[in-house]
Formats: structure tokens, C-alpha cells, sequence
């Protein structure tokens, strides 16, 4: 199955592009994504996780088509 | 109840008086009107700062500001609120953001425009860039 990685900000700027398409088996998890999709880097302490959108912690599964997104606390307001 | 992301400049107490008129139109209803209007400084962490960038995440940004203001309408009785903030190339002084609530009461009024910045400046997916005299960084949340 395939999903599409979304990072941002200074994340988007260290993976040197804010979007790439992940081909993973079924029953992946968030935190599995990150790991193939930084080729096994240490998933940060403070990184924030959503699936289509909506916070989820790193055990969610993802779904074929699902849109994952990475990102750092956030600072807006 | 509305938000919008803004790519351009805005004048918040013009949208509160606008929102108020054409939207809310509930005269004589709110005895409350709470406002919090964030603006940009030109200082931070020890540091002069020249400009901002504002990233977000379309789609999350709206679709979570829409949820947080929900939260407010069934947690305290208000009438309605009103969220804007800003996105991309900001100078010192620029309004950020913009929360307002309106109630009968001012408790409810000024509880709930606290809760909405709260979370917006906890969860909301915006992040903050600034141009420094001789560089640029990432704003932390240690920073601010």
C-alpha cells in the first residue's frame, strides 16, 4: 500500500522536501512510517504526528492512501 | 462561528467590528465582548527581529481551529467567535491573531477567548520563522 509523508517547518527544511510517497506493508504504524521514511532514524522526543489531519500517537496504523504528516512543536499565536 | 487564515494584513478591531455588524447581528443579546489580538515583536530570546515567516499546514490549521472553536460553543455559553490569524511575510507590529468571543456574560466571554488561545498556541500546526540581522531561525517553544 502507499501513503504520502508530509513534513514542516524546520523538519521539512532538515528532510530537504516536504513531501515524499511511502510504499509500506499493511499494519504499518506511524512510528514504523517514520523509520522507513528516514531509513531508521530515532523517531524525536517532541515530534508531533497526524494522520489526514488529526493527532495521533506513534502506535496508530495507517491505511492505504492515508496522508501522514511529521512535524515540530508548534509556535503560532 | 468562523475562522480564516490570512495571507495578507489585517486590522482586527475593523473584523470585530465588521464580524459584529454583518455576521453576528445579535444587537442588544451580547453584553460581552472579549478580545485578544496577538502582534508581532520586533525582539525575542535577547535577539532584534527584522521579519517573520508564518508556516502552516492548510487543511489541519482550519479543520483544528474549527474543532477548538466548537469545544468552546458547548463548553460555555457564548453567542458566537471569531478566529483569524495570520500566514506568510510579517513585519513588526503586524496583528498575528485575532480571537473574539461574544456572550451574554463576561465570564463565559472571557473564559472561552482564553481556552481558544490556549489551544491555539498549544496544537494549532503553525510555525514561526524569524529573520534575525544576520540570520534566520525556527522559533521554540522554549522561546517565546
Amino acid at each position: 500500500m502507499s501513503i504520502t509523508v508530509k513534513y514542516f517547518a524546520s523538519l521539512r527544511e532538515q528532510m530537504g522536501t516536504g513531501e515524499v510517497r511511502l510504499d509500506t506493508s499493511a499494519a504499518t504504524t506511524v512510528g514504523e512510517a517514520w523509520q522507513q521514511a528516514t531509513d531508521g532514524a530515532d523517531l524525536p522526543a517532541n515530534l508531533l504526528m497526524a494522520v489526514n489531519m488529526e493527532y495521533v500517537d506513534a502506535h496508530h496504523k495507517v491505511q492505504d492512501g492515508d496522508e501522514v504528516a511529521f512535524f515540530p512543536p508548534v509556535t503560532g499565536g | 462561528m468562523h475562522i480564516e487564515i490570512r495571507t495578507g494584513q489585517f486590522d482586527p478591531y475593523v473584523e470585530v467590528s465588521r464580524y459584529q455588524r454583518t455576521t453576528l447581528n445579535l444587537p442588544g443579546q451580547y453584553g460581552a465582548t472579549a478580545v485578544f489580538v496577538g502582534s508581532m515583536r520586533d525582539f525575542n530570546a535577547g535577539d532584534s527581529v527584522q521579519a517573520m515567516h508564518l508556516e502552516h499546514y492548510p487543511g489541519m490549521t482550519e479543520r483544528y481551529l474549527e474543532k477548538i472553536s466548537a469545544q468552546a460553543a458547548s463548553r460555555w455559553d457564548i453567542l458566537d467567535s471569531l478566529i483569524i490569524h495570520r500566514v506568510g511575510e510579517l513585519r513588526p507590529d503586524d496583528p498575528i491573531v485575532l480571537v473574539a468571543v461574544w456572550a451574554a456574560h463576561r465570564e463565559a466571554a472571557f473564559d472561552a477567548s482564553r481556552y481558544l488561545m490556549e489551544e491555539l498556541k498549544s496544537r494549532a500546526p503553525f510555525w514561526k520563522k524569524e529573520t534575525l540581522p544576520d540570520r534566520s531561525r525556527w522559533v521554540t517553544r522554549a522561546d517565546e
